[in-house]
Order: C-alpha cells, then structure tokens, then sequence
C-alpha cells in the first residue's frame, strides 16, 4: 500500500505539474483564439473515434511486445528502457501520424480552411491550437501507459527516475513525429497521403540518427556525390541519439533544446506551406 | 468602406484577375456577375484576404488588408463559395466557435447566436450535428456565421446557391435589408437576383470589369432597350412593315411574327428618336387605318446584356 502510494507521488506528481503548466499556458499565456481552436480540435478528436482507436492501438502494442517479445519479465532486470522504451518510438512512427494526418489536410478538404483562414487571427495561433490539441491525444496514450510502471514496481525495485525520464523522451520523439506530420498535412487534401508521407519521413528522421548511418557518413565522406549529403544531413537530424541519451535518464539541456527547436521549425514550415499554396 | 485599386491575380501563366479597381459603400449592396470563371470567387477571396493579390491595393473600413490583416480582417463577414462547415459539430456549437473566433465578446456570445439563428431560420437544427444538414441548411448556417458578430462589411460567394425559390427570395430580402447599414458584396449567375437586391451591379468577364452601374442603368445598355414591341393587324402584313420603314424615327424593323393580315414586330428607334416612336406609330393607325393590338417600350433585360458582352467559354 506504502510503496503504491510512494509510486503515484512520483509519477502523478510531475504528470499533474506537467498538465497544469500546459493549462496555464493556454488560459495565461496564449491568444483567446489559441484556446478557442484547441478546444475545438480536443473536441473533434474525441468525438470521432480516431483518438480511441490511435490510443486503443498503441496501447495493445506497446504493451504486448513489451511483454511478450520484449522479455520484460524474464530479463530479471528491474529498468524499462531495454524492454519498453527504447521500442516505444518505432510505435510513434505510425502513430503520431495517425493522429496528426487530419491537421492541416481534412481543413483543406472540407474548405474550412478559406474559413479559418479569413478570421481575424494569426496563421500560427491556428497552427499551434491544433498541435497542441493532437500532441493531448499523445500525452494520453502516454499517461494510459502507466500499468506497466506498476507492474515493473510491483516486481522489482526500479529507479523512477529513469523511468520518468523515459517517458519524457518518448514524449518529446512523439512530439517531432507529429510536427513532422503537420508540416505534411499542409501540402494535401488526402489524409491517406499525408499519412503515408508522414511515416516515410518520420522513419528517416528516426533511422537518421542510426549507427550504421553515422559510420556510413564517416566511410564515405564526400563520396557519393548526392547520397553522402543526404545522409550527412538525416544523420544530423536523426532522433535517436538525443531520444537514448534522455530515455536512459540523462537530462541534457542538448537533447531538449534539439527537441524544443525541431518542433518549432516544422510549426514555422507549416505556416510558411500553407501561405505559399495560397500564392 | 471596401477600396479595391489596380488589383491582379496571376495563377502561374494564367491571368485570374486583370487589374480591377472599385469601391463599395456603407449603405450598397455591390452585385459581381458574371461567367462561371470569370475572377468572381478570386477577387472575393483577396478581397478577405484569404489569397493575397498579385499586384494592387485593398482595403476595408481603412485597413489595408496585407498590412493591417487582423484589423481588416475583424471587419469582414464571408461566406465562401460552397459553405463550408466542421462536419463534425453541431449548427449551434459551429456558430458558437465562429463567435469566439470573431472576437465576439463572451458575455455576448449567446445572444449572438441566437439572434444569427433566429436571422437565418435555423431554430429546428440548432442541436443537430452538421453532416447531416440538408444543402438549404447548410448554406444557412454558412450564411450565419457571416453575420454573427454583425460585421461592417459582408462579402458573400453565391449566397442563394442550392437555395429552393422561398429560401433564396429570403436571403435576398435579408442581403437587401442589411445593406442599409453594411457594405455588401455579392456575386451570383442568377440576374433577377441583382435587380432585386443590388444597388449597384459589377460583370467581370476574364478577370476585367466590363460594366459598372445600378440595375437600371445597364439594363439600358442592352441592345433592345428603348425599342417597340408591336403587334397589329389591319393591313396587309408587307404593308405594315413598308408603312414602319418608311417613318423617319425608324432604323429598323424585325418581323417576330407574321400572318396574312396581322403582325409582331420589334421596331428599333433611331438615335434619339425613341420618345418620339410611339407617336409615330399612333398616327399610322390614324392615317393608315392599322389596328394598333399591342404596343411597348421594352426595358432591355440584363441576360440579354449580359449575353451579349460575356464571351462564352467556347470561344476562345
């Protein structure tokens, strides 16, 4: 009882601060129209049943192959990156796409963009608004994950920190995957395509990071003539080097800010997509 | 309020919009005919600021719409071509996110949508989800949250399309009496609908404005406007017609209709003579004995002017 107890304070603890700076972000910090936009996306998500089927999905997997083919239980070892974590982004690859594939393309189908778009805001506070409101679909999926936090208590003796920390950068992976996803979104009026584009790109950006790539770039070098840049740059943008360092508990100000401004750039290229398709 | 000056829109090689200038009024309501294709829709949409112009200048109620977007763009109701709507919300909370969105202030929120839904004739579906709204209530609900933070300045893409004849003579009576106090612009392909709400028409053909005045007067610009539409009898039919051709005030006759002793003719005027024509013609009947059935000054029509200053899409 003690030590469920114990549990829920470290977890929930940084759960409910990490949902309450991100209410008063929206109340205090952001634009009413920010708020008015996010709402009426969390809204449409949840009304529809992409959301539950997104979480559903990512939950039966995530927890199966931690289980059944991630060796949780016979490893011995009382730590989840090996078992859960470290499989977690490959999830998100499809994932966060699925969540974000609507952003920007069913505006454009059903022409409420030429709504949206005629309202007295700024093109970001839409932008933002809908982001924000598809990365809550991916903080619940986050948050339902936590049995397994139980579980792996209940058997063993783990640092929560660590854990925590997991779950941090599997966040922030899923965050990029879903900027990504945005970006893409803008360019069409077909979902499927979207989709499909988004989980080739995100795939790329998280395979970047690899270490057959980095040591391809450095046999290489300057070989090549058009594949060496190519790989040079998915290697500079690749995601998992920042992804394991995090996710093994290293709190990096490094790995965050690539996070924080990998994000950013794609909300900044989504805005700048969707000015010059109406040019 | 809306300032429209040497505006151009480019689509790569194609040219939508081909230097246009015009301005409407608080109290006008502006028509925009013209062929499908024609730049209607694109001027619109620059005009709200959804697409920006190729070259030109625009501004609503002072506010240049690039440079002070948010400020124009506060000022505007618009209901785009094929009202668009969330499918995935109801009438009532669409109208209540397009409040909020419009920066209707919240206390007021409430009393807005209703008075839009009330001003719209949504009261049976106010509750219901939109993706199940028949055509007629889509457009309406489009229509609503144009005007629901009672804007200065209304910009409507076919407002009366899908509309069956009691709706669209609704809208029109609605488009006529809130352009006492707003500045309106509408396009259409329907012609009666200028003459019953507009106070000024525009026809853009090929991205260029090709006539610009009230109803009345582009109806005179038709060709037939001014000329007589006769049916008479008493005389031989050639007769008759030699009678009408030999009269001074006369250019032309065509026969429409004739018959052994009876015929319907479009008599055209000279120039500047067309007061004098119906006289003219009285006297023959004095003079020549022709039986007088039917005569009118016709008002020249606006299809017909349109048909004959619109190219169709044929030619080209």
């Amino acid at each position: 009882m003690e030590a469920t107890i114990a549990l829920l304070l470290n977890f929930a603890i940084p759960t409910v601060i990490v949902a309450a700076i991100f209410i008063a972000l929206l109340l205090f910090v952001l634009p009413r129209e920010v708020r008015t936009i996010f709402k009426r996306e969390v809204k449409s998500y949840f009304n529809s049943p992409i959301a539950y089927v997104c979480v559903f999905i990512f939950l039966v997997i995530s927890n199966g192959i931690t289980f059944w083919f991630g060796g949780l239980l016979e490893s011995g070892e009382a730590s989840l990156y090996i078992s859960y974590f470290q499989y977690l982004p490959w999830y998100f690859v499809v994932v966060a796409p699925a969540v974000g594939m609507r952003l920007w393309s069913e505006e454009q189908r059903l022409g409420t963009m030429e709504l949206m778009l005629t309202m007295p805001i700024a093109p970001w506070h839409a932008i933002v608004g809908k982001y924000l409101a598809a990365s809550v679909v991916i903080f619940a999926m986050l948050v339902l994950s936590f049995p397994i936090v139980w579980v792996i208590n209940y058997l063993g003796n783990p640092d929560n920190g660590v854990i925590m920390a997991g779950f941090v950068a599997s966040f922030l992976t899923a965050l990029c995957f879903l900027a990504v996803t945005s970006v893409v979104s803008a360019f069409t009026r077909s979902q499927i395509v979207a989709l499909l584009i988004s989980i080739g790109l995100c795939l790329l950006l998280w395979l970047g990071g690899l270490q057959p790539v980095s040591q391809a770039v450095a046999s290489l070098k300057g070989g090549w003539l058009f594949v060496w840049p190519f790989l040079k740059f998915i290697n500079i943008i690749g995601i998992i080097p920042h992804f394991s360092e995090l996710a093994k508990g290293v709190l990096g100000l490094r790995d965050i800010i690539f996070f924080l401004s990998f994000i950013a750039f794609c909300l900044f290229s989504t805005a700048v997509v969707l000015r010059v398709k109406r040019a | 309020m809306i300032e429209v000056k040497n505006l151009s829109k480019h689509f790569g090689e194609k040219v939508a919009v081909d230097n246009i200038s015009f301005t409407v009024e608080k109290g006008e309501v502006l028509g925009f005919l013209g062929p499908n294709g024609a730049g209607k829709s694109t001027t619109m949409r620059m005009v709200t600021g959804y697409l920006p112009p190729s070259a030109g200048d625009i501004s609503v109620g002072g506010a240049d719409i690039l440079d002070e977007e948010i400020a124009a763009k506060s000022k505007i109701g618009y209901l785009p071509e094929n009202a668009p709507l969330y499918s995935d919300m109801t009438v009532e909370d669409f109208l209540r996110f397009c409040a909020e969105m419009r920066r209707v202030p919240t206390d007021q929120i409430e009393d807005a949508v209703n008075k839009a839904i009330d001003t719209c004739f949504l009261q049976r579906v106010r509750h219901q989800s939109v993706d199940t709204l028949s055509k007629g209530f889509r457009h309406r609900t489009c229509l609503a949250q144009s005007i629901i933070h009672d804007p200065e300045v209304l910009i409507l893409d076919e407002p009366t399309d899908g509309l069956d004849p009691n709706q669209k003579h609704e809208v029109r009576n609605l488009i006529k009496r809130m352009g006492e106090t707003k500045a309106i612009i509408f396009s259409t392909h329907i012609l009666e609908e200028v003459e019953a709400s507009c106070s000024r028409a525009i026809i853009i053909d090929r991205g260029k404005i090709i006539a610009d005045g009230t109803p009345d007067q582009l109806k005179k610009k038709a060709r037939n406007a001014g000329a007589i539409f006769l049916r008479a009898g008493g005389l031989a039919s050639t007769g008759i017609r030699q009678e009408l051709e030999k009269l001074p005030e006369v250019q032309s006759v065509n026969v429409l209709e004739s018959g052994d002793n009876s015929i319907v003719a479009r008599v055209i005027p000279n120039k500047g003579k067309d007061k004098e024509l119906p006289e003219a013609i009285f006297q023959l009947a004095v003079t020549k004995g022709l039986k007088v059935h039917e005569l009118r000054v016709e008002e020249g029509r606006l299809d017909e002017l349109f048909r004959e200053i619109t190219r169709p899409d044929t030619e080209d």
